[in-house]
């Protein structure tokens, strides 16, 4: 299976080890790939770097992470969605006696504050691939009695948790007898998978047919290092629901779509059982719910491609998915990427984070067709599986040079108008085309209609057309 | 449309001269207060990206001017009194109804239950 292909990750060495405390991460099994990227972002955002004492295996749901402080562990996890929980790491094995011995190396003075006679505390068993028995993790419990324990257990709110977690492996069909890694440590802090719930979409007051699953909307602005105080930009912003995410992490937070109606909230409800939209559905009503609406500055009705904004005036992060666009809006869908680019360039302080998602027609996907632009660094690029044949990439760029006018455009001008005269034809019969599917599926949504996706189509076509164009256009932006 | 994003737009429309579509003139016909919760660290953060100029000429055109000086104070990160002035101009005085006005061109957007339209048609651009 794709992405399951274990891919080993440089470490920080040598270096680190026996320097840096070291951590244990559980991760969540789901959006493998969005996670090293989401680490990496907020340790940065923490004031701290990633480094691993030894070589992560980039699929696992274990990571044994080392930097300077808890501090910056409970800093990460006010913010990840992809991972569950962190734990000071006493010790670790490939057997139960590997791991009691490294436990009995574990210096005493590290140990001591969390075993105090006046503490409670309780031991938890986590296994990953397998379900233990009571007995089983009664058996775990007992064998950590040589452990100088002096508080008294309290299973319902202990001041102290320690946590065994075993490790059999990847494979559902083949769970070994016995663990392949075993890990103690002090349980410090939970991630914020719950938000996942809390901010389902199934809940939200104001949607589209394409709002965000909550968890990608969070990674999105995770990835993008938003942080309080910052203002964030969305220029494709629908129904707002990337705004979401970063208020909740306390960043001011404004849009522009060139769609009339969904930036007033007008037209067509996307939700099941509801024709029109009610008279409160809009952007802002959406932060409200949250509580959210003191970080709300404005949406607009704008054209993406026209810069409305002063040049003094800069974002502190672009975030945004632009696959919704509405095919009558006349926006040259060629140009959405290299406009997005460009005016994140311009627009965007410098360090500041542009984060979107890329259209990729699998069999013709190369690196190469990701846009580039000579003020933007490739930061990281995660895919999302759409289909057999398609799929979307969510791609982080940072700004690491100060915009210039010779910067717009100047690298495309000559490519740009060969695109517009070869592919106009091409781009009537996409529209075309697009435009009988549109129709066909709003006639199929009235009649089932739910939270379906027909941006999932829209974005097919949408990569069978960049299949057509990128390569050139990266070209064109690639070698700088 | 709030003043902080009235202060972070220009007219984009073909011809103006560089630097000319700022600020857009606000002829409102409806003008709202919304409480904010203050927060003193994003006002501060704020207030050397604005064009101060802008801001007051806005405010007082609106009626709001809130005893905002025409000159910006010197170290005025502390000074809590005053940063709650800017933060009630920028963030809590809304433009529901209304047009902005392109000063070079005359070209004007409507504003709309708060919300500005700043579509032009292909010719204007």
């Amino acid at each position: 299976m794709r992405g399951w292909a274990e891919r080993l990750i440089g470490s920080g060495g040598a270096m680190a080890r026996g320097l840096l405390p070291s951590y244990l991460l559980l991760l969540a099994q789901e959006n493998l790939e969005f996670r090293l990227p989401e680490i990496k972002s907020l340790l940065s955002l923490c004031g701290g770097q990633f480094s691993s004492q030894q070589e992560i295996r980039i699929n696992s749901p274990f990571w044994i992470l080392s930097f300077p402080s808890e501090e910056m562990a409970r800093g990460l996890m006010k913010r990840t969605v992809c991972a569950k929980s962190i734990f000071e790491l006493w010790s670790q094995g490939k057997s139960a006696v590997e791991l009691y011995t490294s436990l009995k190396n574990y210096p005493v003075e590290k140990m001591v504050p969390y075993l105090q006679s006046n503490s409670t505390y309780k031991i938890h068993i986590h296994a990953f691939n397998k379900t233990l028995t009571q007995e089983e993790k009664i058996r775990r419990i007992d064998a950590l009695e040589f452990l100088p324990f002096e508080g008294k257990v309290n299973l319902k709110n202990p001041e102290h948790i320690f946590w065994i977690l075993e490790d059999y492996g990847m494979d559902p069909n083949n769970v070994p007898e016995n663990p392949l890694d075993l890990y103690f440590g002090r349980w410090i802090a939970d991630g914020q998978r719950e938000l996942i719930e809390s901010y389902s979409v199934k809940r939200r007051h104001f949607i589209g047919n394409t709002s965000m699953d909550a968890c990608l909307s969070f990674i999105m602005a995770n990835h993008g290092r938003v942080k309080p105080n910052d203002v964030v930009f969305d220029p494709f912003v629908g129904t707002g629901g990337l705004l979401i995410s970063s208020a909740h992490f306390g960043a001011y937070v404004c849009g522009t779509d060139i769609d009339f109606n969904t930036v007033h909230g007008l037209g067509k409800a996307s939700r099941k059982n509801q024709k029109w939209r009610g008279p409160d559905e809009n952007i802002r009503a959406n932060l409200r719910q949250y509580g959210l609406e003191k970080y709300y500055l404005d949406a607009l009705v704008s054209d993406a491609s026209k810069p409305i904004w002063r040049k003094e005036m800069l974002f502190d992060a672009i975030i945004t998915d632009q696959n919704h666009i509405s095919i009558s809006s006349n926006y040259h869908l060629s140009d959405i990427f290299f406009d997005l680019l460009n005016s994140a360039a311009e627009y965007l302080v410098m360090g500041g984070r542009l984060v979107y998602w890329l259209p990729v027609y699998k069999p013709e996907y190369t690196e190469e067709i990701i846009p580039r632009h000579p003020c933007l660094k490739l930061i990281s690029n995660c895919e999302q599986m759409l289909s057999s044949h398609t799929s979307r990439r969510l791609i982080t760029m940072e700004k690491v040079k100060e915009f210039e006018d010779e910067d717009q455009y100047s690298h495309l001008l000559d490519y740009q108008s060969l695109l517009y005269k070869g592919h106009n034809s091409f781009r009537e019969k996409y529209f075309s085309g697009v435009t009988k599917r549109i129709a066909k599926e709003e006639k199929d949504n009235q009649k089932c209609s739910s939270l379906s996706c027909p941006s999932a189509i829209l974005l097919m076509d949408l990569a069978v057309m960049l299949a057509g164009q990128m390569p050139v256009l990266a070209q064109a932006a690639g070698i700088n | 449309m709030k003043l902080l994003t009235h202060n972070m737009l220009t007219s984009h429309v073909r011809g103006v001269r560089p630097g000319g579509g700022f600020p857009l003139r606000i002829q409102a016909t409806e003008v709202k207060v919304n409480n904010v919760d203050f927060n003193q660290e994003f006002v501060a953060r704020m207030i050397p990206k604005v064009e101060w100029g802008a801001l007051v000429e806005a405010a007082e055109s609106l009626g709001h001017l809130s005893d905002l000086p025409h000159e910006l104070p010197p170290e005025y990160e502390n000074n809590e009194d005053f940063l709650r002035k800017v933060h009630h101009v920028l963030l809590e005085v809304e433009v529901m109804e209304g047009i902005l006005k392109c000063p070079d061109s005359g070209r004007e957007f409507p504003i709309t239950k708060g919300i500005p339209n700043m579509l032009l048609s292909e010719e204007e651009t």
